[in-house]
């Protein structure tokens, strides 16, 4: 088991050779994931090489490092619970990406798969167009597939991945989740990656939401400051369906939360918004993609980054809107505030329309915390750390306060709070 | 109380105040007139501690203490308060939240308790209604979306909660019709005692029709140029600014 391990690309390849004949499901998709990565490589990770998807992040750091199969031979699981939000909600928890029932307290209002018991792979995912996502393909054992039935509510839901320290090895590990809502089903899905030590989370989310469904997809992104994040969803929505997201990105040393959204029925409404609070040389990239297939949609997103240290954040959003897709709405926001004269943004919004009757709009702004706000709170005898922070809540406030559901809003502002006296210590 | 010796300031190397020497006892009420560009507004951040105004020369003391030394927060925690000419907004900072922010790091800084929410809002809707303020501009965001007049008074209601020892008044009439300026009077007013020093910083002497000082001073050039009793503003407002500064070259 502990054989040399190769880096990059290679050792990922070498990992699937090894690991092929156990791995869930038939061998096709498999197999042209595994070509379709073995000519990709990992974006960045060889010079010369420069994708524009890839334009800001490079993956170097994840090509340059080498990494085992989670072992996942773990003893006392009482105290890795209390990481976990005092929720009062199922759970369906995975160790180094593997499920741990012992940890998990099933949903009762939908239903639940190991993709590790059920290996289907989803139409939506592109492993010839997404480097990442043909690794995952390629490399996928186990994974959660959600599934809500016609009309029904099925509440609040947490989806946590922890990943293990593993002293001298790092792990990588590839889930494959999948959400269906039927017709007119609601879910939220509190979705919290966290972990200690140096790994890579590859996780791929395929989603489908049905006509008049709504689901809620709320992420907590607060992996170890050593760790890879590398996720990827895929989104179709259903008309007059709504999908409405945010992630919060605290953590990872390289993350990237990467969105496809497709908007194929009338009337549909998608919001893909976020904050990436960033310090130290952490660097963290946020690309969307939303295709407005449909007339009468309504596309949302404000990405808001709070940037200390010599952090570089990425916001890469782009808007698509077919021919067919009249009566479009668009807008698409990305702020950032620079606490640093090292931290760095870079925005690249694109608008690519084809139908004559729309409305698409987006915009950018970066600044720093203004002095005279500053002045203002401290002449009132707020000290200067305090002032600052209410500076930092008040710019992220209007962006937390698109999460509708009270209690996990809650546990946004207290890792905001918790983020904030870390950088403050 | 508060005792200013020789002040020399200056804004990106620019000299606004050439040597100001002024004396406000505790309990009197002070005013400083002076024409636009005199140094007024320079002052009153020389004061409170704006870290844009260079002090070149000269010493301030508060109760002893070396009042240029402090940080701002620190001069309003030993009870100097500064209402803004132009209040700042603050989107995303609700006013209830702000206020009692601010006057819980006071009490901390006293070695008080802090005041729990339903404790500080009890207060706050009192001096809102002894101010004539509507109950929401406690839950609007700080001075956004204010009225020039609204925001005046959310300063005068910043004063009344925090309950300074020396209140800087900058301008605080500009912008004000009779009424408001009626009702921020009254307010400051009512905070006059033997432990509450005011200077009051404006341009015309209607505010001290309302707000009635025990000294006058004309300021001009960065300086002090005339000081007098409440007759003074008077004789201002009779000769103009331009009249007094020729009296005194």
């Amino acid at each position: 088991m502990t054989a040399p391990v190769q880096t990059g690309a290679a050792g990922f390849l070498a990992r699937f050779e090894g690991l092929r004949a156990r791995l869930p499901g038939g061998p096709g998709p498999r197999l042209a994931a595994a070509e379709a990565f073995r000519q990709a490589g990992l974006p960045g990770g060889t010079s010369g090489r420069r994708e524009e998807a890839w334009k800001y992040t490079s993956l170097r750091p994840v090509a340059e490092a080498a990494f085992h199969e989670p072992m996942s031979l773990v003893g006392d699981d009482s105290t890795l619970l209390e990481c976990l939000p005092r929720v009062d909600a199922p759970r369906i928890v995975f160790i180094d990406g593997r499920f741990r029932s012992e940890l998990s307290m099933l949903p009762h209002a939908l239903r639940f798969t190991r993709f590790a018991d059920d290996a289907a792979f989803g139409t939506l995912a592109r492993p010839d167009s997404e480097p990442m996502v043909a690794l995952n393909t390629m490399l996928a054992e186990d994974g959660a597939l959600l599934s809500v039935a016609d009309g029904v509510d099925a509440g609040l839901l947490l989806l946590v991945s922890l990943a293990m320290d593993t002293p001298g090895a790092s792990v990588a590990f590839h889930p494959r989740h999948a959400i269906r809502l039927g017709v007119g089903a609601k879910l939220t899905v509190l979705e919290m990656s966290l972990g200690s030590g140096a790994y890579l989370h590859n996780p791929v989310t395929e989603v489908h939401v049905g006509e008049d469904a709504t689901l809620a997809h709320v992420r907590l992104q607060n992996e170890s400051q050593t760790a890879f994040h590398l996720s990827t969803v895929y989104v179709e929505i259903a008309g007059r369906g709504t999908y409405d997201s945010f992630a919060l990105n605290l953590g990872a040393r390289v993350a990237r939360t990467e969105v496809h959204a497709r908007l194929i029925g009338a009337k549909g409404t998608t919001h893909l918004n976020g904050a990436q609070l960033l310090g130290g040389a952490q660097h963290a990239d946020f690309t969307t993609v939303v295709k407005h297939d449909a007339p009468s949609c309504v596309s949302r997103q404000t990405v808001k980054n709070v940037l200390a240290g010599r952090s570089q954040g990425v916001f890469q959003g782009r808007i698509e809107v077919a021919r067919a897709a009249q009566k479009t709405d668009g807008y698409q926001m990305n702020q950032a505030l620079l606490l640093s004269p090292d931290a760095e943004i870079d925005t690249k919004p694109e608008l690519e329309i084809f139908a004559d009757d729309v409305k698409c709009s987006h915009g950018a702004t970066v600044g720093e915390l203004d002095a005279d706000q500053l002045f203002y709170l401290r002449s009132r005898g707020i000290p200067d750390a305090e002032a600052r922070s209410m500076l930092v809540h008040a710019f992220l406030a209007e962006s937390l306060e698109a999460v509708t559901h009270e209690g996990v809003r809650e546990v946004l502002e207290q890792a905001v709070e918790n983020w904030w006296k870390r950088q403050a210590a | 109380m508060l005792d200013i010796r020789g002040l020399c300031a200056a804004i990106d190397e620019k000299p606004i105040l050439h040597g100001i020497d002024l004396t406000v006892p505790q309990g009197e009420v002070h005013a400083i007139m002076g024409p636009n560009g005199s140094g007024k507004s320079t002052l009153a951040y020389v004061l409170s501690g704006r870290e844009d105004y260079v002090v070149t020369g000269g010493s301030v003391t508060f109760d002893g203490h070396d009042l240029l030394a402090m940080a701002p927060e620190e001069r309003a925690a030993a009870g100097v308060f500064l209402a803004f000419q132009y209040p700042v907004e603050l989107p995303g900072v609700g006013n209830a939240n702000f206020l009692r922010t601010a006057l819980n790091a006071l009490r901390r800084s006293r070695g008080e308790s802090e005041l729990d929410a339903v404790q500080f809002l009890k207060m706050a809707r009192a001096e809102t209604k002894r101010l004539a303020m509507p109950d929401d501009m406690l839950r609007r965001n700080v001075n956004v979306g204010f009225s020039g007049g609204e925001k005046k008074r959310n300063e005068v209601l910043q004063m009344a909660i925090l309950r300074p020892r020396l209140a800087i008044l900058d301008e605080t009439d500009s912008g004000l019709d009779i009424d408001a300026l009626k009702i921020v009077a009254d307010g400051v007013n009512a905070l006059r005692g033997p432990g509450f020093s005011t200077l009051v910083i404006t341009h015309y002497q209607r505010l001290l029709e309302h707000i009635v000082p025990d000294r006058v001073h004309v300021l001009a050039g960065g300086r002090i140029v005339r000081s007098g009793g409440p007759e003074l503003a008077h004789e201002l407002e009779a000769k103009g600014y331009a009249g007094m500064a020729a009296e005194a070259a």
